[in-house]
């Protein structure tokens, strides 16, 4: 054995440092969690880093996991070793060519970071459902329970991969296993290639399809030999398990490593054993070897080669004294009679039975339950639970453990506090915010003790479903001997509180053990900080006997110019109080690290680190805590008490925390939830707030207009309302000619504000005395706030203005439409919000919208609150998501169902005209529905006609009723961003905007995979660093507008609120009126640009001014007037691509790391803007008859 | 005709000297100058208060909504390899220094003393042939004396001169009380040229907005005199050279200088109103003069309206201001 390096790594990194260096090339998509393995390959070839062969790995993104996996039989068809990474519903896009390749007996390994499937909802966390979803494929499934572990396995199935030919997936649990940091040894190269055989990696290109020795695979079969054909391959399953075990063997003689296809661990006189695959095996060996000691004849099976099930290498670890067995599945399969892993173990025990080969006396007890979906914790105290309940005379079966089933009775209890964790392990809690950098921080603390000493460590952070304002929890763990506890930290040892708002808000200590440390990082000093608490923390510090710290970490960052980065601090804190190291071992670490990571910014920046370090420990106090809790604060309430019951009995669980304590019965059963929800958070994560000078206010609606969170509102109303307003409530005369007596009120709803200054950015009006004072100003929120609560309940007694007495056609009028999409969860500032919030104020009483999987799907419909809301009517836009790749496909399906029921109305009101009011009927049925009194008129016909039909009460009228509604004209909307209109649902986009149907689409355009981290998309401009494009794109990126308008008949516009707000507000409701398919592209700043996102709008401007975004729109409907129909809205470009790209980190990163590139693609960046600019300007020019003609508009005009 | 001068130790084919501009930002623009005519080019200042800015943005952005949200916890690839510091001004000047013929000199401007040692170093080693120090600041502080300010400037030279063997230069703001001493100061510590004078930035306000404008035109002709007058004043004094720089526009501007005694005469505006050739046009002008004269060497005119050699030195001194007040006219008089 030689000596091995030791490191800490994330799972995904782990299983991607073997997958890369045994490959020639992998084609890749993102997907969550998978998408790091992906990226670490791109950026090691990008690197230049070799695989074991000496050559550089070939990585291509492609459009879709479909798009990977047919480039990945390709390539393993023409004999390349070939990979690929992925999860969930990119496994199940993958299907059809898993079939081909298990079926022409191709060796290869897909790496999959096991993630659940969209059921009755969409998770990103882990389980098995997705490789379970593909046991038919042929596909052998090798699992890891550990980061270690995957590290070894993705090796192993590689091996067995190439000498048996069967493919492999290697899987391991999404985020618990992926995510994790974990200290592991890495596999040398020398043993890697000890472990490829070379003949077998020569055998599979001979294979390849070659001109030189022409063959056919993938012939049509008939009834004749389809059947014997795919009984073929059988000897190689069943020789496959033997293969896989010689290589576990002679990597075991390599590594040190044993494993085996089950490993079974526990009494070796077991009487009870549990059957389990993945991450959970761990948490049931620690169960185990707690329960063995008290004396229990416990055991488990880990079962790492799941299929093909080896039913004798099973039944050959099975202890002979074992009486009952459970089987855990980490996945559910409702109808069935139970989950896969049971079915197999169930099926080996009743044949080995039968054959007489049972080790057992009897056959045993067998039951099977479901633990851990979506990255559900199961913790000891669960695994006690099951294998205490096989001790029971009769078990439980088909139960679910970790959750409160009270519908279905299936659930185990369990002790909670039951807590078997070694005292020497450090555990340790982090509260912090997503942008404090205490994420980062921990996983450095990790690297350093990892890496520079014996000390083991482990790492896994979580983080809230809010991409602003978020609060993340890191989970850290240090100890002397290995450590794969595969669950959260209940017991800890030392809690960081890194944000003192968090000690006002939540039970921080909740998972404080007695004797625990607390560091709080505190405005307040040793002296006043104890009063300061809330009395429940004050309490449970007292009844803990908690040893308390606090330090002014923010205080401390500035005096030492690290701004308001504490990070450093609160890790030097960490340092010198959890006892992980000495003292000062510890804070020579920290230095050293410091020195390592910061070296190259500058011996200044290097110093800076050094002083805030010495600077922390000379203020860091312990608390004296006195005796008593004195405290008069209370952690107020999650949501106030006025909130619907479904908000207070369940969304406030969630959003305080204790969502996982929800039982069965209080979850909706079909994945529907109310509207508005996120009116009853109160984030309060900014403490700068817009505040409103009604003197300086010009009333031009640009703020609200722009105002990504929907907190800026706008009202009008007549002077005598003001009697009854709170002092302080500010108004303004309205600024218009003829309404003195009305006023205006501009209201910011500052609890729900994220700061992002956009707003202020926008401002036109400018004080006529006082320098840089605007008609809206940022301003500390804490003096002001609870005036402002006061005058937004005031505020919200002011009816929203009659919508047909606005005028809709102007941004300065759209400030009075009520927003129906307020207060997400997306960045502060983000650039597809603005736009999304408005078209619910244009159209959300009619709006139905599908909704692609993407940052506007996560900000619109993740759990706990959602930010798609009513009207006081109760209308709404109706929301929902499907996929990724069939958004467009879904909203066509809307459509369809309109018009199908918007003819079956009219069929049956037309049969039942005579039964009626005739004439009610002629008006409803010929009614024009273009402008907002219109279908006003049309709601108050139809409501007239559904009163009447309730009378008649006959079946036809209750069949007229149920589908009136439709005789409303409504919107139908389809959004998403660009990875999928450009990409992944290209084809979906191109068909339904071809189907000449009436729906619209708008594309969030930020040039790349926003939601998963920046991957390059179609949409990414030429020049622009991304991730899988770290080299800059070398290619323009493609013209969808361009594309659509060859069509003829696709309304197209291309907007850019920042730009030109007024174009953005024309074009939406263009786009809405025409009757046929339309297709908007937003152009939307984006964090993943690298701006500050204050000046995102001022980027969107220089977009449009150096060219990159031109404004325009194609309006079929004007060629029948024999105007042209294509109308450029931009002025010819005024700046270079340069003045506008060198503001974000895209493009400026490449002219950093790669100088020379960048210039060249710059320039020929330009010149595409320059030509593209010639073409855009010809065929603005000139008469409609450029364009070529269609029917579609007509024909539905006449309808 | 023989046009050469020798320039803080450097032989240079004529004193017109192509001051730090953008046009010297790429290697083709240093091309175009010295193409132009250019006897040496200065490059662009190197500013290190803009290299930490955009460290410090760089890193901020790079950090920006990382670690925050499961799905996207960063937005940009890991980059082993990037510029954080000089490594692109270094680049060019030492592509600049091989490529060119005429002497390529590094302009720069720092805020901390390890910033002037550390990037002098690297200028030298990438192939400089003199360094230009653009102390450049203003002090707000009401409390920095002038004793202060001066021993910076001195500090600042001497740290540099003992770091670098090419010939250091500094360009001087003319706000000294005691312009001629200071000179004198810096010229025993070694100065090898002084630039006399930077052109400050000095704001403006707009009425308008309310806002304060930065304000930086190009120079005119008329800037020529408060250069002038020191230059006359300090000729033949030192031991460094002195280059003339601000208003020159016309080929008259060039002789003026070279009369007052200048060894050499820089300019960025009439290259950047005219283009890099304009050079050439200066120098035409000069030689056109000097044939007209009779001179056959830059030497016979350098110096020779000089404080020194000029028939009535008291023309440089205040007696002159207060002629010129008395012979103002204007309608309001």
């Amino acid at each position: 054995m030689k000596p091995s390096q030791v490191t800490t790594l994330e799972g995904n990194e782990a299983v991607a440092y073997i997958a890369y260096r045994v490959n020639e090339v992998c084609a890749i998509y993102p997907i969550t969690p998978s998408s790091t393995m992906a990226e670490l390959a791109d950026q090691w070839a990008s690197e230049g880093k070799t695989n074991i062969w000496g050559n550089i790995p070939l990585v291509v993104e492609m459009q879709s996991e479909g798009g990977a996996a047919g480039t990945v039989h390709g390539a393993l068809q023409t004999g390349a070793m070939t990979t690929t990474f992925t999860a969930s519903q990119g496994l199940l896009l993958m299907i059809p060519n898993m079939y081909k390749m298990a079926g022409e007996l191709t060796s290869a390994v897909l790496h999959v970071a096991a993630r659940s499937l969209a059921a009755q909802g969409l998770s990103i966390f882990g389980d098995h459902s997705d490789v379970a979803a593909v046991r038919q494929t042929g596909f052998a499934q090798l699992a890891s329970s550990t980061v270690q572990e995957g590290h070894d396995m993705a090796l192993l199935a590689q091996a067995a991969s190439l000498e048996g030919r069967i493919p492999f997936i290697h899987f391991f649990d999404g985020f618990r296993t992926s995510h994790e940091v974990n200290k592991l040894t890495l596999i040398p190269d020398d043993d890697i290639r000890a472990m490829i055989d070379a003949e077998h990696v020569r055998a599979h290109r001979r294979r390849g399809l070659s001109p030189d020795n022409p063959f056919i695979r993938g012939t049509a079969q008939n009834p004749d030999v389809y059947f014997q054909a795919r009984e073929t391959v059988n000897p190689f399953y069943a020789r496959l398990p033997s293969i896989l075990q010689q290589k576990m063997d002679a990597f075991a003689e390599l590594t040190g490593r044993k494993y085996q296809l089950f490993d079974y661990y526990g009494h070796p006189e077991a009487e009870r054993i549990a059957v389990i695959i993945g991450s959970g095996a761990q948490t049931l060996i620690e169960t185990v070897d707690y329960l063995q000691k008290q004396g229990e004849k416990v055991g488990v099976i880990n079962v790492r080669l799941c299929l093909p099930f080896s039913a004798e290498h099973f039944i050959k670890v099975i202890p002979a004294t074992v009486k009952a067995i459970t089987v855990l599945d980490r996945i559910k399969s409702p109808g069935s009679t139970g989950e896969p892993l049971y079915g197999d173990v169930v099926t080996v025990l009743a044949e080995a039975y039968a054959n007489g080969t049972l080790p057992t006396a009897a056959i045993p007890r067998i039951t099977g339950g479901r633990y851990g979906l979506s990255s559900k914790e199961f913790t000891p105290a669960m695994a006690k639970a099951v294998l205490d309940e096989l001790s029971k005379a009769q078990p439980k079966n088909h139960f679910t453990v970790g959750i409160n089933d009270d519908i279905s009775n299936s659930s185990l209890d369990y002790d909670a506090s039951f807590d078997i964790e070694p005292a020497e392990v450090v555990r340790a809690l982090f509260i912090g915010l997503g942008a404090d950098g205490t994420v980062g921080a921990n996983k450095n603390s990790i690297k350093i003790i990892g890496e520079s000493t014996p000390l083991h460590a482990q790492g896994y952070f979580v983080y809230d479903s809010k991409k602003s304002g978020s609060r993340t929890v890191s989970h850290v763990r240090f100890g002397p001997n290995p450590i794969n506890s595969p669950y959260l930290i209940h017991s800890a040892s030392f809690i960081g509180c890194h944000q003192f708002v968090f000690a006002e808000k939540i039970d921080v200590l909740e998972n404080a053990r007695q004797g625990a440390t607390f560091l709080l990082n505190s405005p307040y000093g040793p002296d006043e900080v104890w009063d300061k608490l809330p009395r429940s923390l004050q309490q449970s510090i007292i009844d803990k006997a908690i040893q308390f710290y606090v330090i002014d970490a923010s205080k401390v960052a500035f005096e030492t110019g690290m701004g308001n980065r504490t990070n450093t601090i609160m890790q030097t804190c960490f340092f010198a109080i959890s006892g992980v190291l000495p003292r000062e071992e510890a804070i020579g670490k920290i230095k050293e690290s410091i020195k390592k990571t910061y070296g190259k910014k500058g011996e200044d920046v290097v110093k800076k680190n050094y002083v805030a370090v010495d600077q922390t420990l000379a203020r860091l106090y312990k608390i004296d805590v006195p005796k008593e809790a004195n405290g008069t604060m209370e952690i107020p309430p999650i949501v106030p008490s006025k909130a619907p019951e479904f908000v207070q009995k369940v969304t406030a669980m969630m959003m305080a925390g204790k969502g996982d304590q929800l039982p069965v019965s209080m979850l909706p059963i079909d994945g529907t939830y109310p509207s508005g929800t996120t009116q009853w958070e109160k984030r309060n994560i900014s403490s700068f707030i817009p505040v409103w000078e009604p003197d300086i206010c010009i009333q031009c609606g640009n703020c609200s207009f722009v105002c990504p969170h929907g907190v800026i509102r706008s009202k009008f109303y007549p002077e005598s309302r003001l009697k009854n307003a709170p002092e302080g409530f500010k108004s303004g005369q309205i600024n218009a000619r003829g309404f003195p007596d009305i006023r205006y009120t501009l209201q910011v709803y500052a609890e729900d504000c994220t700061g992002c200054s956009l707003c202020v950015e926008v401002c036109p009006a400018k004080s006529l005395q006082q320098s840089g004072v605007k008609a809206i100003n940022m301003k500390p929120k804490d003096p002001i706030l609870q005036q402002e609560r006061t005058n937004i309940g005031f505020f919200e007694s002011i009816p929203f203005n009659d919508r047909s007495k606005v005028d809709f056609s102007s941004v300065r009028g759209a400030q009075f439409l009520e927003p129906l999409f307020e207060f997400s969860g997306a960045c502060a500032g983000c650039g597809e919000t603005p736009y999304v919030r408005l078209l619910s104020q244009l159209f959300g009483d009619r709006l139905i919208m599908a909704n692609a999987t993407g940052c506007s799907s996560i900000y619109g419909g993740n759990l706990p609150t959602t930010p798609w809301t009513k009207n006081a009517e109760g209308r709404g836009p109706a929301w929902s998501n499907s996929l990724f790749e069939d958004n467009a496909e879904f909203g066509l399906g809307f459509r369809l169902t309109a018009d199908k029921h918007q003819e079956l109305a009219t069929q049956l009101a037309l049969e039942l005209k005579g039964e009626i009011n005739p004439s009610l009927v002629d008006d409803i049925l010929d009614a024009s529905q273009i402008t907002e009194s219109q279908i006003r008129q049309q709601r108050i016909r139809v409501a007239e006609l559904k009163t009447a039909l309730i009378k008649l009460d006959t079946e036809k009228a209750k069949d007229l009723l149920s589908v009136a509604d439709h005789l409303v004209q409504r919107s139908i909307w389809i959004m998403g961003g660009d990875g999928w209109a450009y990409d992944i649902g290209s084809s979906g986009v191109d068909h339904v905007l071809a189907s000449g149907r009436n729906v619209n689409i708008l594309v969030l355009d930020t040039e790349v995979y926003s939601n998963t981290g920046g991957q390059m998309s179609k949409s990414t401009p030429m020049g622009a660093v991304a991730k899988f494009a770290a080299g800059g794109k070398p290619l323009a990126k493609k013209d969808l507008a361009l594309q659509a308008i060859s069509y003829g008949s696709v309304y197209v516009a291309r907007i850019a609120m920042g730009a030109n707000p007024q174009q953005t507000l024309l074009a939406l409701r263009e786009a809405e009126a025409y009757p046929g398919p339309s297709l908007v592209l937003a152009y939307s700043h984006c964090i993943a640009h690298g701006i500050n996102m204050e000046h995102g709008l001022k980027q969107q401007d220089l977009a449009v001014a150096c060219g990159h975004w031109p404004l325009i729109r194609y309006n079929p409907a004007l060629r029948d007037s024999e105007k042209n129909p294509f109308v450029l809205d931009s002025p010819r470009p005024t700046i270079k691509l340069k003045d506008y790209a060198f503001n974000e980190l895209r493009y400026k990163m490449l002219s950093r790391s790669h100088p020379v590139e960048s210039e060249q693609l710059m320039q020929l960046a330009q010149k595409v803007i320059n030509q593209k600019w010639e073409i855009y300007e010809e065929m603005a020019s000139g008469s409609g008859a450029h364009f070529h003609p269609d029917a579609s508009v007509k024909q539905k005009s006449k309808k | 005709m023989d046009l050469t001068t020798t320039y803080m130790g450097l032989e240079l084919q004529h004193p017109i000297v192509a001051s730090a501009s953008p046009l010297s930002g790429t290697l083709d623009g240093i091309k175009r100058l010295e193409d132009g005519g250019a006897a040496a080019v200065v490059m662009f200042s190197l500013f290190e208060e803009q290299i930490r800015y955009e460290n410090e943005a760089f890193s901020h952005l790079m950090e920006s909504g990382t670690q925050s949200f499961a799905e996207s916890l960063s937005y940009f690839p890991e980059v082993d390899e990037y510029q954080v510091g000089p490594e692109s001004y270094l680049e060019l000047l030492h592509q600049a220094s091989e490529a060119a013929d005429v002497p390529i000199i590094a302009s720069l401007n720092c805020v901390t003393g390890d910033g002037w040692i550390d990037y002098a170093k690297q200028m030298q080693q990438a192939g400089a042939s003199g360094l230009e120090l653009n102390i450049y600041s203003v002090e707000p502080n009401l409390d920095a004396t002038s004793d202060e300010i001066e021993q910076r400037y001195l500090d600042i030279l001497s740290a540099v001169k003992s770091t670098v063997s090419i010939p250091v230069a500094l360009k001087l703001s003319p706000f000294f009380s005691a312009m001629g001493h200071m000179a004198k100061r810096l010229d025993e510590a070694g100065a090898d040229a002084l630039v006399l004078f930077n052109r400050f930035y000095q704001p403006d306000i707009d009425i308008q907005e309310l806002e304060v404008t930065p304000s930086l035109g190009l120079s005119s002709a008329g800037e020529i005199r408060l250069p002038l007058l020191w230059i006359a004043i300090l000729h033949g004094k030192l031991n460094a050279s002195l280059a003339a720089t601000r208003g020159v526009e016309n080929p008259d501007e060039v002789i003026k200088y070279l009369l007052a005694g200048a060894d050499a005469v820089m300019t960025t505006s009439s290259l950047l109103r005219h283009g890099p050739a304009y050079t050439n046009t200066l120098l035409e002008g000069l030689k056109a003069w000097m044939e007209a004269r009779k001179f056959s060497s830059v030497k016979q005119i350098r110096g020779s309206m000089s404080r020194g050699k000029v028939a009535n030195p008291g023309a440089f001194e205040r007696a002159n201001y207060i002629r010129v007040l008395e012979s103002y006219q204007s309608a309001y008089i």
